[in-house]
């Protein structure tokens, strides 16, 4: 069966590993991201791991000017459409204090942006009764917290998103995979203090295509991040408002 | 963040360094680092002592650097960044045809550290080193990209092959694998009775693949006995078929004696009298420790030291004296390996010879550290040589004068890295470059 999978931040280390793995397993490959350079060396290695073919695409969350031209080109490919999400942007929370302006970036990047692109994508995965959205969210959007709301917002908006869009694409036989991530150890979280339990991007990867695999609808990854957020989230308001992590 | 603030260790974890360390994922990031304030690179860090370290400078992570940049399936020639593991390589191309042609017990060392280690395999005596088939390396170096080959800047390439990462950061190199039937190799064990068994069967055989185990607790009469494993490729296609499995706590268990000896007669029994013969997953015979992660938590919290030696065909009798003493001694862990090695070596400070080569871990106690100071005086004696790879107790005079390349590679080294910005901590130890 041929699938072409569209990687939104294709750069990133949770993305480069995902891509690899439905590499191996012979798809075809659309690495959506702004540097040029890194994605055309990451579209050759993953043709050499096995991807019938591998394509850089420029994509940026701020830009819908690009958005068309990528749905366009995967629409050229026969078989399931598919799309894995794994843009966003986490300014921390203190410069974000001193520069409320941060807030709209961080929300496009990390909500406005993808969900806009998933929305004209929608009517092609429809169009072909079948093809599966992955959107990366985050632990971070379960509970508004002290040190990362807005980030955490931005994701608890993507969240909502993602659930409305399975709602809809279910009827047509399309599918939508949230992906909640804990802690991983990406470029992004490299040497930032407090990190624990961090999870290896490769073995993020493999959770993610098993879910995608058995149509899960919410996967936490690594696994336990549904207990400890479970626990998060029953905290009552009166006392969380009055924790500061 | 670019750079992280973190304690790090090797292999052996003897040795222990902090620092700050860059884990780049791109390669403008990397570039980025070596023109502003150029560090040492690491992998995996499993070489054993302290070659991968800085203590209280910089290094650069180089594990997120593992692209595959070009592939001929009609060649077999491939272009990969240098943070990518020999385990992958094999994993991605053993089953489209081809594999690397050397590799070393782990399937985690990295394409950039099988060079700069110039790290040979269970294979050494047919195919030679890592090096002799690596066609050309990408490094930074002086400021610049260059890329070295056999034929173009061959001075800096022999400097840079063996040349534990002193002359420049490794970027990415290519490789010629080597074309395989399956996935699988062909494997025959028997026992051996002794240590005379072992130089015989060793010297006798024709097999592609050839590697022994010593129970390093027999003595006496049974001194030297083991099991020679010898291989050839196979066409079957076998999955590597375990999940890998873990060391829970830090328990000091190979580095108990009784816990040795019972083991090793079991490990010896495993194999049936008559021998045998069967086919295994490349990846279960070329990287046994592999699927037991955190295997070296078994040593205990001091960590342990492995001596690697070789010394000439001619000095068989001063390796058996080693091995006599090993045995005595009662330290030595379950994992000891002979094996017979070829002349093939592509660097100035390669470690391979022709002879026979010796490995064997120890705890990292007083007694231990006293008596491979004294396996090493013998070594140097027979005319040998200490692998650099495995290293963490040696001295520098010592480790020169095994080396005769030596004052040639630190001239070279000198001229790459004027700065000895890329100086690590075995540098250091060792006192093989003069820059400060």
């Amino acid at each position: 069966m041929t699938e072409t999978w569209i990687i939104l931040g294709a750069t990133s280390s949770m993305a480069r590993a995902f891509a690899r793995a439905v590499a191996e397993r012979g798809a075809t490959v659309l690495l959506a991201g702004r540097d040029m350079d890194e994605l055309k060396g990451a579209a050759v290695d993953l043709e050499a791991r096995g991807a019938a073919r591998a394509l850089a695409l420029r994509f940026d969350a701020r830009d819908p000017a690009t958005f068309g031209p990528i749905i366009d080109r995967a629409a050229e490919e026969e078989g399931m459409i598919n799309a894995a999400v794994f843009v966003g942007s986490m300014p921390a929370q203190a410069d974000v204090d001193g520069d409320p302006g941060l807030i709209d970036g961080t929300v496009v990047d990390s909500f406005a942006g993808p969900a806009r692109f998933l929305h004209m994508l929608a009517p092609v995965i429809e169009a072909r009764a079948g093809g599966t959205v992955v959107g990366v969210g985050s632990v971070a959007g379960d509970r508004g917290r002290y040190s990362n709301y807005v980030y955490g917002s931005a994701k608890a908006g993507f969240h909502t998103y993602l659930a409305g869009l399975r709602n809809r694409l279910t009827r047509s036989g399309g599918h939508v995979v949230t992906v909640k991530p804990g802690f991983v150890d990406t470029a992004m979280t490299w040497g930032i203090e407090g990190m624990f339990l961090v999870a290896d991007p490769a073995d993020v990867a493999r959770d993610i295509l098993k879910a995608v695999e058995k149509k899960r609808n919410v996967i936490y990854t690594p696994f336990f991040w549904r207990w400890i957020m479970t626990i998060i989230r029953l905290v009552p308001e009166p006392i969380f408002k009055k924790l500061s992590f | 963040m670019l750079w992280k603030t973190t304690d790090y260790t090797a292999w052996g974890r003897v040795h222990t360094a902090r620092g700050d360390v860059a884990r780049p994922e791109r390669a403008r990031t990397l570039a980025t680092i070596m023109e502003e304030a150029p560090a040492p690179a690491f992998g995996f860090r499993r070489s054993y002592g302290d070659t991968p370290l800085n203590d209280g400078g910089r290094a650069i992570d180089m594990t997120r650097m593992d692209k595959v940049l070009a592939f001929d399936p009609d060649t077999g020639v491939v272009e990969v960044e240098a943070g990518l593991r020999l385990g992958e390589l094999l994993r991605l191309f053993a089953p489209r045809g081809w594999m690397p042609r050397v590799m070393p017990g782990t399937g985690f060392a990295t394409v950039g550290g099988a060079i700069a280690n110039d790290v040979h395999g269970k294979n050494h005596h047919v195919d030679g080193s890592f090096g002799e088939h690596v066609l050309s390396v990408t490094l930074f170096s002086g400021g610049k990209r260059v890329t070295v080959s056999p034929a173009r800047l061959k001075t800096l390439f022999r400097a840079t092959v063996g040349g534990i990462g002193q002359t420049g950061v490794i970027l990415s190199a290519k490789l010629q694998l080597k074309p395989c039937p399956g996935t699988a190799m062909r494997v025959t064990e028997r026992r051996l009775d002794d240590w005379d068994d072992q130089i015989d069967a060793l010297e006798a055989s024709s097999a592609p693949y050839a590697v022994s185990w010593i129970d390093a607790q027999a003595r006496g009469a049974r001194m030297g006995r083991g099991i020679l494993e010898e291989a050839d490729l196979s066409e079957a296609r076998l999955p590597s078929r375990e999940r890998p499995k873990s060391v829970p706590l830090t328990m000091g268990l190979f580095s108990n004696g009784l816990f040795a000896r019972t083991f090793n007669e079991g490990y010896l029994r495993r194999v049936p009298e008559a021998g045998r013969t069967g086919d295994k997953p490349m990846e279960d015979f070329f990287f046994p420790l592999d699927k037991i992660h955190g295997v070296t938590k078994l040593y205990g919290k001091a960590g342990f030291h492995q001596f690697q030696c070789v010394v000439p065909p001619e000095a068989t009798d001063a390796l058996r004296d080693m091995m006599g003493r090993i045995a005595r001694s009662g330290l030595a862990s379950p994992l000891v390996v002979l094996k017979r090695m070829g002349a093939g070596r592509a660097g100035m400070l390669s470690f391979p010879m022709a002879g026979y080569t010796l490995a064997v871990d120890f705890p990292n106690r007083a007694r231990a550290t006293r008596l491979i100071a004294t396996l090493e005086e013998m070594v140097a004696e027979a005319g040998g040589r200490l692998y650099l790879a495995k290293d963490s107790l040696a001295g520098g005079d010592m480790i020169k004068g095994m080396y005769p390349e030596w004052t040639d590679w630190a001239a070279e080294a000198a001229k790459a890295d004027p700065e000895g910005a890329l100086i690590t901590d075995m540098v250091r130890r060792l006192e093989l470059r003069s820059v400060a």
